[in-house]
């Protein structure tokens, strides 16, 4: 990732002519060589802010700048930037060859060059020796292959990809998640991702851009939006969260499920209450008679790697991660270091 | 004899159940039997007889002498094939890519007119084209010389491409509907301009709308003998003209009729193949 901005997007406004506002101000800068994920629920605009920058829609209002260059208006076929659409868009028409040399084809470039460059890119993404099948000869994560291929061909400054492994099984998208990462990582190209798949966006991202409602709730690091979630929703949205309503006595300490918490978080109002946020995997099973919170045991699911454990106290379902089973109807007892306590403010009721 | 009749239903070769297994076609066999096989077997039957049913090759041969006539058809009918292609493709590329509403309700207004009788509507031409019909009469009112329309092949093609017109939009329409608007979108981010979508992209995938629409308007177009009868006049006789006569006409020979039929035939089938055998081309074989 280098420090100069490669894409800008200024006060971003969608609107539907039926009035209805898709984006709401959007400000965002893109470095040069990022690999950026725009994570939301669907209907939250990270797909239109995608389509904006590949040309493909036109803001209402509000600016948007490639390398310092406003874009307003000019039509995709003149953007140095290249997509991989959602369900691959191949043309049905055109063997794995012609679909990846498309667009240097339209370039009218020397066939000998085609030939070479198609080499070497079906060379990057695995799929030497497929030049003349078909597409509909080809399986799901072959295709995607193939789109892929064909974007990267034009040497793009920019890869758009917009839910890209959507369609594919577990193992596959793994793979191919892998396979993205070393490819954006080997050409040095930037990357705008676009995802409903928190799991996705933490593992490949250099930085993530949470989206809901048209509207960015936060950008950062993987690491910063799993760590310090500004609210609830990102909270709930990367990872599972248990979420329990609180009030903040003062700096420092917070009263939630009829106890008093030392936390790490300041700057509340005098008794304002809050969100208190605590990932499954922090909670601290003991003994239910010296443990702050105890419950009961409401069903025990072995996930692999952990259990989860579904405890009632308080009258909230409390989410746990353990390593160790706990028998079902069992009191146990529950605890959170104050490190792992995530203070955060209500969120406006839309 | 329960047991017998259930392993006989479980015995996939058995006569019952193969019987069982082909009932729902039987409706369509028939029909295709009475109404296809038997009409054709008897055509090829009166081309190959004469009056009193010995076999003779003459009413063949005496079709040779309506070549003229046959290639006009072909002629006039390939004209109005390629008029409605050249309007029809726009038009129905530009309904596709409306959505909702507005697009149903264009392809409706282009399939309206198929909704009012065949010879209603070649009439009302008729009165249109008149030597002092509507087009003649605006023109004599603004003091020029009227002009002699009908009557004349412009006519007929004219006839031609405003009846088969909706039988080259509809395959078109169906073949462009079903482009993505994503495939389209691609071919613009990999640098296409609007010419090269629709040259690159639009024009191979819809290829088998086309041919199909040829088929439709070309096929009814060379056999027709309403359009040339109304707005022809006796100068430009069509095939379906010369078999109409051989019919209902004063020189009446249904021997001939059929034979000309049975020519007419085989040179259409020979004109689909040719141009099937080049969608299989331009499709890369694909279609197959």
């Amino acid at each position: 990732m280098k420090e100069n901005i490669l894409i800008s997007l200024k006060n971003v406004i969608v609107e539907f002519e039926d009035g209805h506002r898709v984006l709401k101000g959007i400000d965002l800068d893109i470095h040069d060589e990022e690999f950026v994920t725009f994570l939301g629920p669907s209907g939250c605009g990270k797909t239109t802010t995608l389509r904006i920058i590949g040309g493909f829609a036109e803001p209402t209002e509000g600016d948007i700048f490639f390398d310092g260059v406003k874009i307003n208006g000019v039509p995709p076929y003149k953007r140095n930037i290249n997509t991989v659409f959602q369900r691959y868009a191949l043309f049905p028409h055109l063997n794995v060859f012609d679909n990846v040399a498309f667009g240097l084809n339209v370039k009218k470039m020397d066939k000998k060059i085609i030939a070479r460059k198609v080499k070497e890119m079906l060379a990057l993404v695995n799929l030497s020796g497929f030049e003349n099948r078909n597409i509909n000869q080809l399986s799901g994560g072959q295709q995607q292959r193939v789109a892929i291929a064909r974007a990267l061909i034009n040497e793009p400054k920019v890869l758009l990809l917009d839910e890209p492994l959507g369609a594919l099984d577990l193992k596959l998208r793994k793979d191919m998640q892998t396979e993205l990462m070393r490819i954006q990582k080997s050409l040095k190209i930037t990357f705008i991702y676009v995802t409903h798949d928190q799991e996705e966006a933490l593992t490949m991202s250099d930085r993530v851009v949470v989206m809901r409602d048209g509207q960015i709730l936060q950008i950062g690091t993987p690491q910063d939006i799993y760590n310090e979630p500004v609210n609830a929703f990102v909270a709930d949205f990367i990872g599972e969260s248990n979420i329990i309503d609180g009030v903040m006595y003062e700096d420092y300490e917070v009263e939630f499920a009829g106890q008093a918490f030392k936390c790490v978080d300041k700057g509340f109002a005098l008794n304002e209450r809050v969100d208190v946020v605590i990932r499954p995997e922090d909670i601290i099973v003991g003994d239910y008679e010296t443990s702050p919170i105890s419950g009961v045991v409401e069903s025990v699911v072995f996930k692999g790697v952990h259990y989860e454990i579904t405890v009632d106290a308080h009258g909230y379902k409390w989410l746990i991660h353990s390593t160790q089973s706990q028998e079902v109807g069992a009191l146990i007892g529950m605890n959170v270091k104050p490190s792992d306590i995530h203070i955060m403010k209500k969120m406006e009721v839309r | 004899m329960k047991e017998r009749i259930r392993n006989s239903l479980n015995d996939k070769n058995s006569l019952f159940s193969k019987i069982v297994s082909t009932t729902p076609a039987f409706p369509y066999m028939a029909w295709a039997i009475v109404f296809i096989a038997v009409p054709l077997g008897l055509i090829v039957y009166f081309a190959l007889t004469d009056t009193a049913g010995n076999f003779t090759i003459a009413n063949i041969a005496a079709a040779g002498e309506h070549m003229s006539v046959l290639f006009r058809s072909i002629k006039l009918a390939a004209i109005a094939t390629v008029l409605c292609v050249l309007i029809a493709y726009p038009m129905a590329y530009i309904i596709s890519r409306k959505k909702g509403v507005t697009g149903s309700t264009l392809l409706m207004l282009c399939m309206l007119p198929m909704w009012m009788n065949f010879l209603l509507r070649t009439y009302a031409w008729m009165t249109i084209l008149e030597n002092n019909g509507l087009i003649n009469r605006l023109i004599m009112l603004l003091g020029f010389e009227p002009i002699r329309m009908i009557n004349t092949q412009g006519a007929v093609i004219l006839g031609m491409v405003y009846n088969y017109l909706p039988f080259m939009i509809l395959p078109l329409y169906t073949t462009m509907s079903k482009i993505g608007n994503d495939v389209i979108e691609a071919a613009q981010d990999l640098g296409a301009n609007s010419i090269k979508v629709i040259t690159k992209v639009v024009l191979p995938l819809s290829l088998p709308g086309v041919s199909s629409g040829v088929t439709m308007v070309f096929v009814p177009a060379v056999s027709t003998f309403i359009i040339s009868k109304m707005l022809g006049g006796g100068t430009n006789q069509l095939i379906g003209d010369i078999i109409d006569l051989q019919f209902l006409g004063n020189t009446y020979n249904p021997n001939l009729g059929s034979a000309i039929s049975l020519v007419l035939m085989v040179i259409v089938l020979l004109c689909m193949s040719i141009v099937g055998d080049t969608e299989d081309e331009t499709m890369g074989g694909r279609i197959k």
